[in-house]
């Protein structure tokens, strides 16, 4: 077991899968010797060569489109992509065509492949370097979208990711990358996609989350621990396939269920999450199922005031989930 | 600017096809495959206009170009990424007059998408056929990306991709065309100018006349053909796919066609072409252009055509009954396949 950040979990997690597998690759913006804008790809040019770690074009319709054709015949690639909020271009081939492929070839092509992108704000990266897309993406069938929050889960799912037969969107909260250090298991650590894991015991409420705002959770939790209020915090980890068992359980036990993240609230998991408490365990709540979430205004300005007044906090977690617990 | 081949291949007069390697027997089965691809078109059209059936998109005019490259391919170990129009490319990749009915009619046996896409929308793992969508250029990254994985195992496998000039806007395109040329891929960019994109004509599309000269722009070689000359569009794919093979990248090649029928069953033409324009290409058609060759090089007599008639009548007799009466998928196949791991 060693302690990593959460980008050397990442970069653990490909390095172990090239080394395994030739046939998984690296493409991307400045993913060659640069090793990525963040460093998550530094040291792999080196080590297995440019024809494995790809410098592509600057297009990011590129990157996944020739992602989908090399996975079509026999690779696994990685294909990341800068900023989540440089989606954009390639959102035909990931929307229309790789999520598609596995269902209109009626499982004769499905497609084995990664796409990676750093994701979320409370980096100054305004309203383009700081975008939650997970809402938006976890919306279309034929995708699975995971959003590890620890090295342990960014390393086991990233690299079940790979082994995985379908496309992943693999989101990487940004502003994680170093801030979080955790316990790595040693070996071939993997993590299944589409489950949900409790990172704090409970019993007044519970508080679920994922990527940065799992963090602000727990500190939040811990706050309240102090004022008597016992949370459960549940990871959620997994957006497509979601872990509706974990929801319910967690719900069940504490009968009040707060959800927490950056994305615009409207559409958004929360509601999501919301839905299956409200269709499955209504019976078991002892208050409304509450969200707090990023407003629904474009994008996080740049101003650090704004910036902030964005980002739902631990002070404003905590706010609300005393609400919840007074309820 | 774009090499052009219309007069190039000359060569050989009566015996064009001989003096590009072809054997009688060759160049007799790119005519039959050309016959039967119009045949079961026109069987569509027939079926869709009784009402049996909602959609046709047509290959009709566009043979030559589609069985003339296909042809300079290496089924099974080559790969194609066609697009909706692409029957005579799919015969030749080992679509059967069945498949071709089956995905007609949309029954749950469609080797394509058992009944999930509109018609040619193709795809077949086995044939080495990609899968297809609506959304067009897309499939042009797809086609870099095969490529790519050929070129990083070591392999000689060509990927030939198929679009429109009205494709040829898409950013994709361009995106594809930059990708292969950088990665020298084993792409051949083949575009089925039929001069309309529904409704567009070409230069409401683009400001050049020779869409091949874009080539030059991405640093490999372009070239425009006459797309109704089976054997001239042969001789361009086949030298594209020596050079591919030898490492040497991407071509594009224009073959330059015409899009006989409307875009669909769902269009009217006549709101933006004359008749006359129609029928002008008409008398151009690749079939009877072919036999002619074929008639003057003796390789088809009265008899043998008769014989391949006789032949694709029945084949596509054959294959509008069994389509017809084969079973639509069930309620239950909806939620299929939406990921893998389920077995087809």
């Amino acid at each position: 077991m060693a302690v990593k950040t959460l980008i050397e979990a990442i970069r653990d997690a490909m390095d172990e899968e090239m080394e395994r597998d030739p046939s998984v690759f690296v493409i991307g913006e400045d993913v060659g010797v640069r090793g990525g804008v963040f460093l998550a790809t530094d040291g792999l040019a080196n080590k297995y060569g440019e024809d494995r770690v790809i410098d592509s074009p600057l297009a990011e319709s590129s990157i996944v489109g020739v992602a989908i054709g090399a996975a079509a015949n026999g690779m696994r690639p990685i294909a990341e992509i800068q900023f989540a909020d440089f989606i954009g271009p390639a959102y035909n081939q990931i929307v229309q065509e790789a999520a598609r492929f596995c269902y209109r070839s009626a499982g004769d092509f499905c497609l084995p492949m990664v796409i990676r992108a750093p994701w979320g704000g409370g980096v100054h990266g305004a309203i383009y370097h700081s975008q939650s897309i997970e809402a938006t993406f976890g919306h279309v069938p034929g995708l699975k979208v995971v959003v590890p929050g620890t090295p342990a889960d960014a390393k086991g799912l990233l690299k079940a990711a790979i082994r995985d037969p379908d496309p992943v969107l693999f989101l990487e909260h940004k502003r994680t990358y170093r801030l979080i250090r955790g316990e790595v298991p040693d070996g071939d650590h993997l993590v299944a996609i589409g489950t949900a894991e409790v990172r704090r015991e409970g019993k007044d409420l519970s508080l679920i989350a994922y990527g940065l705002m799992l963090h602000y959770c727990l500190e939040a939790a811990e706050k309240l621990a102090g004022e008597g209020v016992s949370v459960e915090v549940l990871d959620l980890r997994s957006i497509k396939p979601m872990d509706d068992a974990a929801i319910l359980k967690t719900t069940r036990k504490t009968g009040k269920v707060l959800i927490v993240h950056e994305d615009n609230q409207f559409g958004g998991i929360a509601g999501e999450v919301m839905a299956i408490i409200m269709e499955s365990a209504f019976d078991a709540l002892d208050a409304p199922v509450m969200r707090l979430c990023g407003p629904d205004v474009p994008a996080m300005p740049y101003n650090h005031v704004l910036e902030a007044a964005f980002m739902p906090s631990v002070d404003r977690i905590a706010e609300k989930a005393r609400e919840l617990a007074a309820y | 600017m774009a090499t052009k081949t219309q007069e190039l291949t000359q060569k050989g007069g009566q015996h064009r096809h001989r003096a590009l390697g072809l054997s009688d027997e060759a160049a007799l089965r790119i005519y039959e495959v050309m016959r039967l691809a119009r045949a079961i078109d026109e069987r569509m059209w027939l079926i869709n206009r009784q009402g049996r059936a909602p959609f046709v998109i047509s290959c009709q005019g566009q043979e030559a170009a589609q069985v003339g490259s296909a042809a300079a391919l290496e089924p099974k170990k080559d790969w194609v990424v066609p697009y909706y129009r692409d029957a005579g490319v799919a015969l030749w990749f080992g679509m059967t007059a069945r498949d071709e009915m089956l995905q007609f009619l949309a029954r749950k046996e469609d080797p394509n998408s058992a009944g999930r896409q509109m018609p040619r929308h193709y795809g077949s793992r086995e044939r080495h056929i990609l899968t297809t969508g609506s959304p067009v250029g897309a499939q042009l990254l797809h086609a870099a990306g095969i490529a790519l994985a050929s070129k990083m195992r070591g392999e000689d496998a060509v990927t030939a991709t198929y679009f429109g000039e009205g494709s040829s806007s898409q950013g994709d395109a361009h995106e594809a065309m930059n990708f292969a040329a950088i990665h020298k891929l084993a792409v051949l960019f083949i575009c089925e100018n039929n001069g309309y994109a529904i409704s567009v004509p070409q230069n409401h599309q683009m400001a050049i006349k020779d869409l091949a000269d874009r080539a030059a722009g991405y640093g490999f070689p372009g070239v425009v053909v006459d797309g109704n000359d089976v054997l001239a569009v042969y001789e361009a794919a086949h030298e594209a796919v020596k050079r591919a093979r030898r490492g040497e990248g991407p071509t594009l090649i224009e073959a330059k066609t015409y899009r006989i029928t409307a875009h669909s069953s769902d269009d009217d033409d006549k709101r933006y072409r004359q008749a006359e324009e129609v029928a002008l290409w008409r008398e151009k058609e690749p079939i009877p252009r072919f036999a002619q060759y074929l008639r003057q090089a003796r390789v088809l007599s009265e008899e043998l055509d008769r014989e391949i008639s006789d032949r694709v009548n029945r084949e596509v007799d054959d294959a509008t009954d069994y389509a017809e009466s084969a079973p639509d998928p069930s309620p239950d196949d909806l939620l299929k396949h939406v990921y893998a791991q389920e077995s087809r």
